[in-house]
């Protein structure tokens, strides 16, 4: 088991890795540069410039640098972001994407998988096609048309809640985002768990249960429920890398000061730094995320502790 | 047809969500081909006389007119145009690639599946939209560079979905009928893999279109996408959320035709995957 984990470790550890190599080398590969104006900038300048963020050096000797300050746990300096590291700037905004997108994953779970429980228990019945029918809505529409919609509706007509902003500690201000970016995950999740809970719920294991006279909550939470998130387990990483896309425009429409507007903000102005930590945050913590799915596999499912084991 | 065909006609057929999907998908599909001869307004031209005007057939704008004066429904349609496009090009490019490596890695395997299976791997490590981003990053932002890098990293899951099907099909008997008649691996994987991995290939490709629009009206909406003066469901909807407390309908026209026709493709997508019988996810 732990050297099951330790080798997974072992391979996510080059696949990052890989990952910081390549965008660095992409985007020195790119023509332009963050210091492309409109104004041209006199040549003595440009290059006092490119000598003070180290472009004068060989390309290598500016991987390696960069290399070795991310060892210390330095992104480097932002170009556009003037007076701020984007160790700092990552520092500020993490925290906030971090709950919007926590909060949304457990929202996800939590509705999620009773309700494909309930789709499942209900098979064929109207109570089935109606929450599966919600569910491809929830899979088909997309965040960014959600959240204005949600805005309006609660925001502009209601008055209920704010359509924007944030205020530290301020759970009013999280409820439009963090449900926009929770419904497309939540809706596979039912998705997953119905499929998976039907075919359960049709094993013998099951069946024995049932006839010797357990009432149908503890077939359910005892025997049936486990097996059946095997399908979940495997679609978390997914579920993250698709909140973490989510959480780009979220935060741009509802004015989070989180790191997804970094990302694109960093993209438009060619914020080579910015850009490329914001990379290795959000690969960092989508391998970290297989991580923890392979321990939560184990659990899961026994028999994968004899198969990974060896 | 074959009767196999036959069959998954019959129960897609019997599936009233994905007929009336596709029904609705082909309504929204002929005014977007048509839209410009229904209504006269062109796509740049401001009426300075309705600024934000309602929706409504008094006047000439049916679905009302944006900040700039300009008439929704011509906007609408020509967005949905776009993102058409972009939808069907970006999907036949990650279809040509993904079962060519999904093929070619499946039906040697070996040292070469596991090198190939690993880049994807690598790949896949990052959210698809990063790569993209990155890529506009490094190339600037054009069409056509977002038609390519969308294709270039939507053949993902078709590669390891082909590869999985053609590991399964690679030691059956036709396959060894074709090796000893002498047959070359790059004739044996057109003309007998291929067309035995069809089924969730297609049923795949049809849930490929609405991701890949839903991917570039993400990225339109960011901005880094098409850009004005040209027009996607997702520039729209970005002018629309800005617009939403005084003017909601500029919101809320592209916004719910995105919505049809995601839904709708989904919708017929999941009734193809019924009908033709393939496990999700290959």
């Amino acid at each position: 088991m732990i050297r099951y984990l330790l080798s997974r470790l072992g391979g996510a550890i080059p696949t990052l890795f890989i990952i910081i190599t390549a965008t660095f080398f992409l985007m020195r590969a790119a023509p332009g540069g963050p210091f492309d104006r409109e104004q041209i900038l006199a040549p003595e300048i440009m290059a006092n410039l490119e000598r003070a963020y180290g472009f004068d050096q060989p390309i290598m000797t500016q991987y390696g640098r960069y290399l070795k300050s991310l060892a210390h746990g330095d992104f480097g300096p932002s170009f556009k972001y003037k007076d701020f590291s984007v160790t700092e700037l990552i520092r500020q905004g993490l925290p906030v994407t971090l709950l919007l997108g926590a909060i949304a994953m457990a929202l996800a779970l939590i509705v999620g998988i009773p309700l494909g429980t309930f789709a499942a228990l209900h098979h064929n019945l109207t109570a089935d096609y109606a929450t599966m029918s919600l569910a491809v809505l929830g899979i088909a529409i997309p965040s960014f048309v959600v959240l204005p919609f949600l805005g309006l509706l609660f925001g502009v007509y209601l008055h209920w809640l704010p359509v924007a902003g944030w205020e530290p500690g301020s759970i009013r201000h999280l409820i439009l985002p963090t449900v926009a970016l929770a419904l497309a995950p939540l809706a596979y999740i039912a998705r997953l768990t119905r499929g998976s809970m039907l075919e359960v719920l049709r094993s013998h294991f099951i069946r024995t249960a049932v006839a010797k006279g357990l009432p149908l909550r503890t077939v359910i939470l005892r025997h049936a429920l486990r097996p059946a998130l095997m399908p979940v387990a495997s679609y978390l990483v997914p579920a993250v890398a698709s909140i973490m896309t989510g959480s780009l425009v979220v935060e741009t429409i509802a004015g989070l000061p989180g790191i997804g507007r970094y990302l694109v903000q960093g993209a438009l102005n060619r914020d080579y730094t910015l850009v490329l930590g914001m990379v290795i945050i959000y690969s960092t913590l989508l391998i970290g995320m297989g991580l923890a799915v392979d321990v939560l596999y184990v659990w899961l499912d026994p028999r994968a502790r004899h198969l990974k084991g060896e | 047809m074959s009767d196999l065909a036959v069959d998954a006609v019959r129960r897609l057929r019997s599936n009233s969500a994905a007929i009336t999907a596709l029904c609705v998908l082909l309504l929204l599909l002929a005014l977007t081909l048509l839209g410009p001869w229904i209504n006269p307004n062109s796509l740049q031209s401001i009426d300075w006389s309705h600024i934000a005007a309602h929706p409504g057939t008094q006047s000439a704008h049916w679905f009302g007119t944006d900040r700039l004066g300009r008439d929704l429904f011509v906007r609408t349609l020509a967005g949905a145009r776009v993102s058409l496009s972009v939808g069907l090009v970006a999907s036949a490019v990650s279809l040509l690639v993904g079962i060519s490596y999904g093929a070619i890695a499946g039906y040697f395997g070996g040292r070469t599946d596991h090198l190939m299976m690993r880049v994807i791997e690598i790949l896949g490590g990052l959210p698809l939209i990063f790569f993209v981003i990155l890529l506009t990053v490094i190339f600037g932002r054009n069409e056509l560079v977002l038609f390519l890098s969308i294709g270039a990293v939507g053949w993902l899951t078709m590669a390891r979905i082909v590869r999985g099907q053609t590991l399964s099909i690679r030691r059956r008997e036709f396959i060894e009928a074709a090796v000893a008649s002498g047959a070359r691996a790059g004739r044996i994987i057109v003309k007998h893999v291929i067309p035995n991995v069809l089924s969730p290939v297609i049923v795949y490709a049809t849930l490929t279109v609405p991701q890949i629009i839903l991917f570039e009206s993400f990225l339109s909406f960011l901005g880094l996408g098409i850009q004005e003066p040209r027009a996607s469901l997702g520039t729209l909807i970005a002018e629309g959320a800005a617009e939403m407390e005084a003017a909601p309908w500029i919101l809320l026209i592209p916004g719910g035709f995105l919505a049809a026709l995601l839904l709708c493709l989904n919708l017929f997508g999941d009734g193809l995957r019924d009908a033709l019988d393939v496990k999700e996810g290959g």
